[in-house]
């Protein structure tokens, strides 16, 4: 069993330039709830788990390979990663 | 010689598929998803559309890694024709046999109509029985149908005459009007439109028999010239 566990959240956005029809008509519909204060909204996925591996770096090597190969579509989409390792048990 | 038509959990229009190959006078059978090799018989695959998977995590993105799916690849890979109906246009995507992507239908509508397309090019397994500039009248049936890529694979699509199919009427925020593309050897073609639903006189237009019998003429023809043949 490798070293540690890290608490990891992926977050999948749309690409800079990649139409975000979610992230506009929620936008657009604001002003029905009577806020006009917000601007640029966007949507995209949160995916979160465990993962277990030597060290961070290395955590992390994996975490960006599942990303890049199933978690995100690299045509449209890219991933934010963050990781925090767990109190061993 | 048989056509395949891949069934993955919750594709739903592999039956429509298969009776109209054989309307067109066609050999056609069901492979399973989770088979890892083709019949020997068969010469071409069609992934149909529905939901494969359930089109969890993004539409294809699950299917692309079913056990058939290497065998699919390497019928492409040996120039068979290999055609991908809606779903079957993302699962290809996603697997990286075809350019691109498919992203939500700008507004936000799941489109259920029928389109005019233009047929832009003869020269695909999809469309040697077409006409180019022939315009067709094919069903959609999509949520994702809205065609994305980059401006530098426009130009190479542009460049290599990829781009197979496209909307006189864009219904989705596809870029350039795209509804369907072929890859670079022109044997893999994919499109958001349903052919088999327009191949019966009782469908109310039998517009989608030439894609159908294109396939078929290409499994009897054999592989395609590799790419680097043409310009």
């Amino acid at each position: 069993m490798a070293g540690v566990q890290f608490s990891t959240l992926v977050e999948v956005r749309l690409r800079p330039g990649i139409a975000d029809p979610q992230g506009v008509t929620i936008e657009r519909s604001l002003p029905t709830l009577g806020v006009t204060e917000v601007s640029a909204v966007t949507v995209g996925k949160a995916i979160r788990f465990q993962i277990s591996a030597d060290d961070e770096p290395a955590a992390r090597r994996l975490v960006e390979d599942l990303c890049r190969r199933f978690l995100t579509n690299p045509v449209i989409e890219d991933a934010v990663i963050t990781m925090e390792p767990e109190e061993q048990r | 010689m048989k056509v395949g038509v891949v069934v993955f959990p919750g594709t739903n229009c592999e039956a429509d598929v298969v009776e109209a190959l054989r309307g067109l006078g066609g050999d056609a059978e069901l492979l399973w998803h989770g088979d890892a090799q083709l019949p020997a018989d068969v010469a071409a695959v069609i992934l149909p559309g529905g939901f494969a998977h359930g089109d969890y995590l993004r539409t294809g993105a699950i299917a692309r890694f079913s056990p058939i799916m290497s065998a699919v690849a390497e019928l492409a890979a040996a120039g068979r024709p290999v055609l991908g109906i809606c779903n079957g246009f993302q699962i290809l995507c996603e697997a990286g046999l075809l350019p691109g992507a498919l992203q939500k239908n700008d507004g936000l509508k799941f489109l259920c109509t029928t389109t005019e397309i233009v047929v832009e090019s003869s020269t695909t397994s999809a469309t040697l029985a077409v006409q180019e500039g022939e315009v067709v009248r094919l069903p959609i049936n999509h949520f994702e149908g809205n065609y994305t890529c980059s401006e530098a694979v426009l130009e190479e699509l542009i460049a290599h005459d990829q781009i197979v199919f496209r909307y006189v009427d864009n219904p989705n925020g596809s870029t350039a009007d795209i509804a369907g593309v072929c890859n670079r050897r022109r044997n893999v073609v994919g499109l958001m439109p349903h052919p088999e639903r327009a191949s019966h006189e009782l469908l109310g237009s039998v517009d989608g028999q030439g894609i159908l019998a294109s396939v078929l003429a290409a499994a009897v023809i054999g592989p395609a010239q590799p790419a680097t043949s043409r310009g």
